[in-house]
């Protein structure tokens, strides 16, 4: 058979030799060693108190962003639901009312919004498919609860704070701030933006 | 003669403190020794440095459920766990733990016995313990239990011979039983090890056996045998197997430094000794003996945590094949040494 690597050993069963028999050297060298490590500094990270530090790209709680204006950038288009793997995101659609401009940016909107924690597997592919930039995976951990239903995080979990906004600069890629600077683009513009845009149809 | 059996009382109730205290703060030990040998922290919740944590593990095992199989011979079952405890305390009596305290014209030795047959007395209790094992393994009822008590006993069985012929050198030498005496003689002397490095290494071998310790652990064998012995046991009755196996750690660290390593004699006495008051002395030999006690615990703690467990037969082997012969030889050399340096 080829050989992959230069790894491969022979495994010879041999007789002993005296010291080893006698085991004494073997155990000197291995006690050696563990006070060695008994002076090593502990690698432990004692967490209630430390945290240890997650990467840049970590991938925790989702977040249902609002825009400037504080209005649910959600559109319910469902692309997030269908790209999700693991079927963890599900959600009812309404048409937004007049008066109700302030709540949501758009014409539709999502009345039921869940997603499932248990199912989730914290891939991205909402955040990559959402093309409203509504839908972000944060820095945060989901924390443990003691029975499955509450464990489906709905609209009241998931929906930013207007007065305390979720950061998720961190998790952007450069590709998407670069893209996100772009005002030429419909859902990176302000609800009175587009309206300014939108020329009135004429009547036949 | 009161006060004599006062005295003796309280030294009784003090050694059997410190016993249980150390053998408490053995378990705390343990598991910050294992913990800094593999870089990690042990338990430091409760209390500062986790210095509690002894405390909240009595409290637990007084709290737990106690369950007593009802298949098991109930009187068995619980006189398994009281015997090895019983033996474990036992053996404290004869150690001589410092000199002489005197207090007037009255002189208390910082021993409970002193009893010309010290190391024979040793040996017919610690081979008692071994019924403790036994009868708690047979009366559980349960098949790993029963494995444990038997590897208990027959490794028991065969380390006591080698640990019985490593100390016949040590008397051929010393010519005494007395602890006491053995410890005395080492005074200003060269301590037994160095007469006796041969016979010093058979009898830590066979103490690590006779007290169940790593590698020599198979009749507990969690990775085999549940729990061994004391799988069926719960609650305090299982905290007295566990406290057993620590009070022997500490006896049998004890015996080792009274033996072989100058008991407690301080580095270079016979030019501190006449410069100290007698009794300043002997509180200073207690200090002296318990940090060589407390050294000696580590080191069981030290080996547990770098070497794996024996196989079965690799135990047998080493018990028969190479402890004994070896033992016989060490004793034929001492006594061929002996005669030789005209010493009979």
């Amino acid at each position: 058979m080829m050989q992959l690597t230069n790894r491969k050993r022979v495994v010879v069963k041999k007789e002993m030799s005296l010291a080893e028999k006698l085991y004494l050297p073997a155990i000197t060298d291995g006690m050696v060693i563990t006070l060695k490590h008994l002076f090593k500094k502990p690698t432990t990270v004692k967490y209630p108190e430390v945290k240890r530090e997650l990467s840049a790209t970590f991938r925790g709680q989702h977040v249902l962003k609002r825009d400037e204006q504080g209005a649910e950038r959600c559109t319910a288009c469902g692309l997030c639901a269908v790209a999700c793997p693991a079927e963890a995101i599900t959600m009812e659609a309404a048409e937004r009312k007049k008066g109700e401009e302030h709540l949501y940016r758009e014409e539709k909107y999502a009345t039921i919004y869940e997603i499932n924690m248990l199912r989730c597997i914290f891939c991205g592919l909402c955040e990559e498919a959402c093309p409203k930039e509504a839908i972000f995976l944060t820095d945060r951990i989901v924390p443990v609860d003691v029975n499955r239903k509450d464990m489906v995080y709905g609209k009241d979990k998931l929906v930013e704070d207007i007065q305390n906004r979720v950061d998720v600069s961190k998790r952007q890629t450069a590709a998407v701030l670069e893209f996100k600077k772009d005002k030429k683009h419909f859902h990176n513009q302000t609800w009175d933006d587009i309206q300014k845009q939108i020329k009135p149809k004429k009547h036949h | 003669m009161e006060i004599f059996i006062l005295y003796k009382a309280i030294l009784v109730l003090v050694v059997f403190a410190i016993s249980l205290g150390v053998a408490a703060y053995s378990t705390y030990g343990e598991r910050k020794v294992a913990a800094f040998m593999q870089d990690r922290v042990g338990p430091d919740r409760a209390g500062p440095f986790g210095m509690l944590q002894p405390l909240a593990d009595g409290l637990k095992m007084f709290m737990k459920e106690e369950i007593i199989p009802t298949v098991s011979n109930k009187f068995l079952f619980v006189l398994g766990p009281s015997l090895a405890m019983l033996t474990a305390l036992m053996t404290g009596v004869v150690i001589p733990w410092g000199g002489d305290i005197t207090i007037g014209n009255m002189v208390f030795p910082l021993q409970i016995t002193d009893i010309n047959i010290g190391i024979l007395y040793i040996f017919g209790v610690v081979s008692f313990g071994v019924y403790g094992i036994m009868i708690g393994g047979w009366a559980s009822n349960n098949k790993y239990s029963m494995l444990g008590a038997l590897r208990a006993s027959s490794q028991m069985i065969s380390y006591e011979i080698a640990m019985g012929l490593a100390i016949v050198a040590l008397v051929m030498t010393t010519g005494t039983l007395s602890l006491r005496e053995i410890v005395t003689q080492q005074s200003g002397n060269w301590v037994n090890f160095i007469y006796q490095p041969l016979g010093c290494l058979i009898f830590i071998i066979c103490a690590f056996a006779e007290t169940n310790r790593a590698p020599f652990d198979l009749p507990e064998c969690e990775t085999e045998l549940v729990g061994g012995y004391h799988t069926e046991y719960s609650s305090m009755k299982l905290g007295f197997y566990l406290f057993a196996e620590y009070i022997n750690m500490f006896i049998s660290s004890a015996i080792i430094m009274s033996l072989y390593f100058g008991g407690y004699n301080l580095p270079f006495q016979n030019y501190i000794a006449p410069y100290i008051d007698g009794n300043i002395l002997s509180i200073l030999q207690f200090g002296c003996f318990f940090t060589k006690v407390l050294f000696g615990i580590f080191f069981f703690m030290w080996i547990r945590w770098t070497i794996p467990r024996f196989r079965y037969d690799q135990l047998m082997n080493l018990g028969w094949k190479v402890l004994i012969p070896l033992a016989i030889f060490n004793i034929l050399i001492t006594g061929v040494l002996m005669y030789a340096l005209g010493k009979v």
